[in-house]
């Protein structure tokens, strides 16, 4: 009989020794004589127990993890071939673990079930549906059932998905192209990556609804060198993609043309900004353009481009194969479906947590998060990347919606949950926001290439105790400044961190260094 | 019997740190290079990258040889090279470490990990220890951040690193090193 086992190959659970846990499982069933078929599939995204490993048992896949190298040996003595479920490390049944199971997963229902490569686990979970469906579909009808579900780009300004496909399906005819912003660059989140790296297929059926609707046949992916597993991951899906017939000239025979490519940035934070992006793809300095022109209009070398990312791309095959409606049942008010929230930083439980928008960060970051990982009281937690404020205590219990963060100064963005314990010192904190900024400006607007750079001294001069009144007001000012004269969201949005600090945490700005 | 469905290729093999050396270039090899994709639409980054990824990082003279394929000038193509954190213009040690500065890592002692690592390998950011074997360089998340604090050492990620992991690795790749050469 084959005993099948599953090790995780994602960026995290190999960083976490998953190769030599399955090298040493191998051996573990060679020395029993077993017949091993050996998977290695996508992460769960539950972080916190990777690497899990799963074993095939008639009641379904049993989960053990954390597990390090150093279990194997020992876990193969409890029973892990059987799926015994008595030691330490097993949780039992991998679909009722709560925090998978009190996901509402709708993008993320095949990550870590399968094998990430194989089209054929792919199409067993409803895989290329979608794709089928929109072939029998009309240009329109595919941008309208986008456009019902609601969906808003996930990459952070959260703007209407369909509005923007409409504008590009809208343009006369003529060389168009979709680009996915797989840059990524926020701290804190990982689910491009996840979708990258362990559910790659779909983000290739995304974007090839995505070209059918508008008229696009051409795509590029955009994607950051630090994922250098995610890049020959995906590398490998586009070929197999190709030889399977579900991208080219001849889509499963239905004489539709879509082309996609993988384009490599270069570690510019301001890349991941949509227009800097295009001049990086073009061939330039990823310099932020003025809008207008829309990208949708004029993008991509002169021409209608429909810039989305990862997540939104990937959100549409389940749209389309299971209707716009089934996508807006979930949510609240005007943000409808589902957000990856990525749980991150001081995190005992870390990790991918897909739910309906209108649940609260208390109950992510307690009920899902378990909490700190050093045990300590948690302090503040920043949402949204390292543009997004530091919220305190008294804002935890907010739904999270588009709208209701943004009443109150917070920031959904890309739904990165990043928390910090009572070690934290929120004076530093701010200056790395300045920091940050100033590494990372693409230069074109003086408020964001200098302010940034003044921003760090002046929270030096209040830190060290000099005129701290004065300096505040200057702190203030300049981000004032900021916010209303840079071009971007860079320099807009940068100060947010850094006020969310002078509001909400004002002592640790002015507590004298030692 | 085993059976893998590990059906990745050569390529794609996750191969450990370090074994890819970076080969001398020559100005045939980096034309070679260049004509290998020049008739790509905004051609300049792929050509970038494949000429890092051969000889470790972008000689000068690369400069004037991109410029005229790509018809730019030598000024415009120095300046998209030194735009981007990824390129270099000098060869780096055997080995690269990327730290991880960004916030979720920093909330989980990542500040203290990156005085360790400077003092442990006597560089500070951007430069090459004095034995050749290491550069350091920054990195502002590597999408690891459930997990930090996180490193990369050439193409591997590393989670949840301490000082002791840190030294341990060093240890690791220095004496992995000496055996080959
Ligand atoms: C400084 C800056 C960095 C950004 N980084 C990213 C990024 O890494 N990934 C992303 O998808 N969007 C990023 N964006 C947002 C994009 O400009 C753009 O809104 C998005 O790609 C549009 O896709 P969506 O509508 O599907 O969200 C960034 C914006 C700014 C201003
Ligand atoms: S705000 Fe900063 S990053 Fe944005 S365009 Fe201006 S200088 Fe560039
Ligand atoms: S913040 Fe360090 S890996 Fe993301």
């Amino acid at each position: 009989m084959t005993v099948t086992v599953y090790v995780p190959c994602d960026t995290t659970a190999l960083a976490l020794g998953a190769d030599d846990v399955a090298s040493l499982i191998e051996r573990e069933a060679e020395s029993r004589q077993l017949d091993l078929k050996l998977v290695r599939n996508g992460s769960r995204g539950l972080f916190w127990l990777e690497p899990l490993i799963e074993v095939d048992t008639p009641e379904g896949r049993v989960a053990y993890g954390p597990v390090d190298p150093s279990d194997v040996a020992e876990l193969a003595d409890a029973g892990l071939f059987e799926g015994e479920r008595a030691h330490a490390l097993a949780h039992g049944l991998t679909g009722e673990i709560p925090y998978l199971k009190n996901q509402q997963r709708l993008t993320f229902s095949r990550i870590g079930l399968t094998d990430p490569l194989s089209i054929d686990d792919y199409r067993a979970h409803r895989g290329f549906a979608g794709l089928e469906e929109a072939l029998t579909m009309a240009t329109q009808a595919i941008v309208d059932e986008v456009k019902n579900s609601g969906l808003r780009g996930r990459g952070g300004a959260a703007f209407p998905t369909g509005i923007k496909w409409q504008t590009v399906h809208d343009e006369p005819e003529g060389q168009k192209y979709i680009v996915c912003n797989a840059d990524e660059g926020d701290s804190g989140t990982f689910a491009d990556r996840l979708v990258m790296e362990c559910d790659p297929y779909m983000l290739i059926e995304g974007m090839t609804i995505a070209g059918l609707a508008v008229g696009a046949t051409q795509g590029y992916i955009y994607l950051r060198s630090e994922y250098p597993i995610a890049h020959r991951m995906f590398n490998e899906a586009l070929k197999r993609a190709y030889n399977a017939g579900y991208l080219g000239n001849d889509i499963l025979g239905s004489g539709r043309h879509f082309d996609l490519e993988v384009r490599l940035g270069a570690g510019a934070y301001i890349c991941g900004e949509e227009t800097s992006l295009l001049d990086s793809l073009e061939g330039k300095r990823g310099m932020v353009r003025a809008k207008p022109p829309l990208p949708a209009i004029k993008g991509l070398f002169g021409r209608p481009t429909v810039v989305n990312n990862v997540l939104s791309l990937a959100a549409v095959p389940f749209i389309i194969d299971q209707g716009a409606q089934a996508y807006a049942n979930y949510g609240m008010g005007k943000s409808r479906g589902t957000l990856a929230l990525q749980l991150a930083g001081n995190v005992k439980q870390g990790g991918l947590v897909e739910l309906a928008f209108g649940t609260t960060l208390r109950e992510l970051m307690e009920g899902f998060g378990g909490g700190t990982l050093s045990g300590r009281p948690l302090k503040a937690v920043q949402v949204g990347g390292p543009l997004g404020a530091y919220l305190p205590e008294s804002q935890w219990d907010s739904p999270i919606d588009y709208e209701g963060f943004a009443a109150f100064g917070g920031v959904v963005g890309h739904g990165g949950v990043v928390m910090f314990d009572d070690t934290v010192d929120m004076g530093e904190q701010a200056r790395f926001a300045m920091e940050f900024c100033s590494v990372e400006s693409c230069g074109k607007c003086t408020p964001c290439r200098i302010g940034a750079v003044r921003g760090v001294e002046v929270i030096d001069r209040i830190r060290a105790g000099e005129n701290a009144d004065a300096n505040l007001e200057l702190l203030s000012d300049l981000c004032e400044t900021m916010v209303d004269g840079s071009l971007c969201a860079m320099g807009g949005m940068t100060p947010f961190p850094v006020q969310s600090v002078m509001q909400h945490f004002p002592n640790d700005l002015t507590r004298q260094q030692a | 019997m085993l059976e893998h469905n590990n059906h990745i290729d050569e390529s794609l093999s996750m191969a450990p740190s370090g074994t890819l050396q970076p080969q001398e270039w020559t100005p045939e090899l980096i034309q070679q290079e260049i004509d290998a994709l020049k008739d790509k639409p905004g051609a300049i980054l792929p050509i970038l990258h494949a000429i890092q990824d051969r000889f470790g990082y972008i000689p000068e003279a690369a400069v004037p040889i991109i410029a005229e394929a790509l018809r730019h000038t030598r000024a415009e193509v120095h300046g998209i090279i030194s735009f981007y954190h990824h390129f270099r213009t000098h060869p780096a040690g055997s080995h690269v470490v990327h730290v991880c500065r960004a916030e979720a890592c920093q909330a989980v002692g990542s500040r203290q990990l990156e005085a360790h690592i400077k003092n442990k390998l006597s560089v500070d950011y951007h430069q090459t220890s004095r034995d050749n074997e290491f550069t350091l360089e920054p990195v502002y998340c590597l999408g690891n951040c459930a997990c930090g604090p996180s490193i990369r050492v050439d193409d591997t990620i590393h989670g949840r690193v301490t000082a002791d992991k840190f030294d341990r690795l060093v240890d690791r790749l220095t004496t992995s090193t000496l055996e080959v050469k």
